[in-house]
């Protein structure tokens, strides 16, 4: 007898294989040559636009609509990766209503933006469908820089070092690259192994090797030996750590970190094999959050509610996503914490506090309920572990000046493990192309 | 309810919107359809002499330009006049007019530029029972080499004499439809008129080549690998149409001329600049070609409550009232100063105004860092481009200084007194006569 959304506890099979794959397809459909154009067509190609402005790898969008207008999304893309390496990516999971999009006249003027992120994804499916890499390396400078971290920053940086004639060697402690684009986001965002297609293509500029299973911190692999060996090292290693929920009954069978959930599910080449459970809860606000709700329920979960400790307003996942959640029937409740999991071996329910702000911040108000919970997903926000000690710190974050500068002359840093940007894929790209640019300026001298 | 009923130098039919002489019109069937669909009236495609029929290409006769989302703007066509035979035609229009005699039923014709040719036809054309000729001398392509079409119309003593010969060998009401493919259109339109015609339409296709195939290097459309030049239409010419009409219209040879108006005619609001502008009817085209015939229920319908917003009683009150407003560029009165002004509430911070002024005109347009816009009075020339280019209909405005204000660019008070250029002391010839 199959697995139905009915069955109790966390259990694997829930939904039949074509649900499934209708499930985890993909989320947008792409446009086609004729959309693309009437898309484009929208564009006033505004002065000085404030989409450029509110993107944060600053690509020239009006610039590259006009040429997909003109018939040639190859140079469109051209435009597009010439400041972001991984726009393919950030076409899929960039939270475009609350960044191009969002600054588009068109938004002002009726509601209704510019379709942005559709057509840069148009523009670099071209370009990536033909396999074509449009950037030559640079002669070799001799010089060599050491990436701990092969995700959206470690890869952006990468790119843009190794075509300036760099030698790049990349340090990365899972066995495949592309960090969050790879084991973090969901699957419906990025289908048909799209973050692995896309570092096979970043890497067609040679000049980077790649070293992976290799975490820093363990083994030989040290900030001192990377210095010594290295003319510049760039630290892109992301935030590993999960936070707690601070919460009893944390310790019950089925309560899991969010990120893990999402890990599994997106490297599960068959999505019948993970496991979930009837009635999920997951704690949390962000887009983590709302990966992980909304695949539970695509899973086949019957009842999955996401619970955040603060009004709605506060969540930091965009209204977009928001409506994706409850499009897919997720649940959010908002303004209640977390005080207590009740179970046995296995966790069967989470009581909350309901919460209010006070003088002194976030307070609960005593009165509480009670989910009824087989799983637990915390997807709470991570923090940086095992940092360097002689980096100085901000925030929990590595504290950069300007293009990434850590405290240590020689040691860069980007990304989400480090101070400044919306820990966004977006920001991570270009912090990591703005260190290349400020190593490879310092390098040159 | 206004009347929409034409009477054309004496054609009656129940609207103004006749279907040019085109592929629409080349057949019963098409013509039928025509009619059911509430057309007014037909120009039946263009006859030829009796005889071995015309030839077309067997490849593409068309080229097109498009706008946004395949929107047509225009067509290019290197069609050729009728390529059936001439008797099938006649008995064609005579069975059609037959079944629909409250319908306007005209007969385009290119024969050779000889008399006899003409008389030849024209009694069998009469014979139709159909409602008047129009004298093809437009056709711009195929035809023209063979010395009809528009080789006709590009000498104005040629149009008088054929005219002149139609006027003799029937009775049948003449227009000649005139090409644009000319310096100046007055000339063959007064040559229409000193020939006898009862009227004239215009205009037929412009000579064009719509664009060029970059792989092969052919003009489009290609016929095994070479374009010809061919004849544009559709709302791309209407721009066109409209100042040649209207120079027809105020042409004191030509006053009085009755004429038909042609050139992209899409929507009732064309037709009604077309009737403004001096023409008493239009006809269509490129419009149906696209759309099909059903369009006609929105132009009769847009025409009709239009003129009843209006209070406009009948198509022939519409007929002209613009043609007064059009005058000569030496007489437009440069006392009439404005100014650009933008309604911030409205601007949704394009800077589209600010690219085009700043860029290719006058630098009257001011951008702050928060990306507000505001006009410069003292730059300001009132060119009207910003108003063009603003994506927001009705934020950008030009608004008149009323007299005694100061326009700031010259320091000098707006007069209250009309002042143009004949008059004006810059001009030489305004300075020899002092």
């Amino acid at each position: 007898m199959a697995n139905t959304e009915r069955t109790p506890g966390v259990v694997a099979g829930r939904l039949a294989a074509e649900a499934l794959a209708e499930n985890f397809g993909d989320l947008n459909t792409p446009f086609d040559g004729h959309e693309a154009l009437v898309a484009a067509d929208r564009c006033y190609f505004c002065y000085d636009a404030p989409c450029i402005t509110a993107c944060p790898t600053s690509i020239d969008i009006p610039l590259f609509i006009r040429q997909i207008q003109a018939g040639q999304p190859e140079s469109a893309a051209k435009t597009i990766f010439d400041q972001n390496i991984l726009g393919g990516m950030c076409a899929r999971v960039c939270p475009t209503e609350t960044l191009c999009e969002e600054a588009c006249v068109r938004e002002a003027a009726e509601g209704k933006p510019v379709e942005i992120g559709r057509l840069q994804r148009f523009a670099t499916d071209a370009v990536m469908a033909a396999g074509v890499h449009p950037y030559d390396r640079a002669p070799e400078t001799g010089k060599k820089v050491a990436i701990v971290g092969a995700g959206p920053a470690g890869l952006s940086c990468a790119h843009r070092l190794a075509m300036n004639g760099h030698k790049v060697v990349m340090f990365e402690a899972r066995s495949k690259p592309g960090g969050l684009n790879e084991y973090g986001i969901a699957t419906y965002k990025t289908v048909d192994d799209f973050a692995q297609a896309e570092v096979d293509w970043l890497l067609q500029i040679g000049g980077i090797e790649m070293v992976y299973d290799h975490k820093l911190g363990a083994g030989d692999l040290t900030l001192d030996a990377l210095t010594e060996k290295y003319d510049a090292v760039f630290l892109a290693v992301g935030l590993s750590g999960v936070n707690a929920l601070r919460a009893e009954g944390e310790d019950h069978a089925h309560v899991r970190d969010a990120v893990d959930f999402i890990s599994e599910l997106r490297q599960a080449a068959n999505k019948s094999t993970v496991p979930v459970g009837r009635d999920v809860v997951v704690i949390g606000g962000g887009m983590t959050a709302v990966d992980a709700a909304v695949q539970s329920k695509l899973l086949g979960a019957e009842h999955v509610t996401m619970v955040y400790r603060r009004p709605w307003d506060r969540m930091s996942a965009s209204e977009h996503e928001l409506h994706l959640a409850t499009s897919k029937g997720v649940r959010i409740i908002t303004g209640a914490a977390p005080t207590r999991l009740t179970g046995g071996e296995v966790v069967t329910g989470i009581e909350f506090a309901y919460t209010e702000d006070g003088p002194n911040g976030l307070a609960q108000t005593g009165e509480t309920f009670t989910l009824k919970a087989d799983q637990v997903l915390k997807a709470i926000g991570q923090h940086l572990d095992g940092a360097p000690g002689v980096l100085d710190l901000d925030g929990g974050k590595i504290a950069v000046t300007g293009p990434g500068r850590t405290s240590q002359t020689g040691i860069w840093a980007g990304g989400d493990c480090a101070t400044g940007g919306d820990d966004l894929t977006v920001t991570a790209v270009a912090e990591g192309r703005d260190a290349a640019d400020d190593i490879h300026a310092t390098l040159m001298g | 309810m206004a009347d929409l009923t034409s009477d054309f130098i004496g054609i009656k039919s129940p609207n103004p919107f006749w279907l040019a002489s085109a592929p629409p019109t080349d057949k019963e069937y098409n013509v039928r359809r025509a009619f059911e669909a509430g057309w007014g009236g037909v120009v039946w495609k263009t006859l030829g002499e009796a005889g071995p029929p015309i030839v077309n290409v067997n490849g593409p006769r068309y080229g097109v330009v498009y706008g946004a989302d395949r929107r047509v703007l225009g067509i290019n066509n290197i069609e050729l006049i009728t390529d059936r035979p001439l008797e099938v035609n006649l008995e064609e229009i005579t069975r059609v007019k037959k079944d629909f005699p409250d319908r306007a039923m005209i007969v385009s014709i290119m024969v050779p530029c000889e008399e006899q040719a003409w008389k030849d036809i024209l009694p069998r054309v009469e014979d139709t029972g159909c409602d008047g000729i129009e004298l093809n001398f437009g056709c711009p392509h195929g035809m023209s080499e063979r010395g009809m079409g528009s080789a006709v119309g590009q000498v104005p003593e040629y149009i008088q004499m054929v005219a002149e010969w139609c006027k003799t060998h029937t009775s049948l009401p003449v227009i000649v439809k005139l090409t644009p493919n000319i310096t100046d259109i007055r000339y063959p339109a007064r040559a229409a008129k000193v020939g006898g015609a009862d009227a004239v339409s215009l205009i037929n296709t412009v000579s064009s080549i719509t664009s060029v195939n970059l792989d092969t290097m052919s003009p489009e459309p290609s016929i095994d690998g070479k374009g010809s030049h061919g004849g544009f239409c559709g709302p791309a010419v209407k721009p066109i149409a409209l100042n040649m009409v209207a120079e027809i219209a105020r042409d004191p040879e030509t006053a009085g001329l009755p004429i038909s108006g042609i050139g992209g005619v899409t929507t009732w609001r064309d037709a009604a600049e077309f009737l403004a502008l001096g023409a008493s009817n239009v006809q269509v085209c490129t419009a149906a070609m696209v759309y099909g015939f059903g369009i006609i229920k929105e132009l009769t319908a847009g025409l009709s409550a239009w003129m009843d917003e209006k209070g406009y009683a009948s198509v022939a009150e519409v007929s002209g009232r613009a043609v007064p407003n059009v005058t000569d560029w030496q007489y437009l009165n440069l006392n009439y100063v404005t100014k650009a002004r933008i309604d911030q509430d409205a601007c949704i911070k394009c800077g589209r105004c600010y690219a085009a002024c700043e860029d290719t005109s006058h630098q009257a347009i001011s951008m702050s860092p928060e990306r507000v816009f505001e006009v410069i009075d003292a730059e300001c020339v009132a060119c009207n481009l910003c108003v063009d280019v603003c994506p927001v209909e009705g934020c950008i405005t030009m608004e008149e200084l009323a007299p005694g204000a100061v326009n700031e660019r010259t320091g000098q008070p707006v007069s209250s007194d009309y002042g143009n250029w004949t008059t004006h002391p810059n001009n030489p010839a305004t300075r020899a006569a002092e």
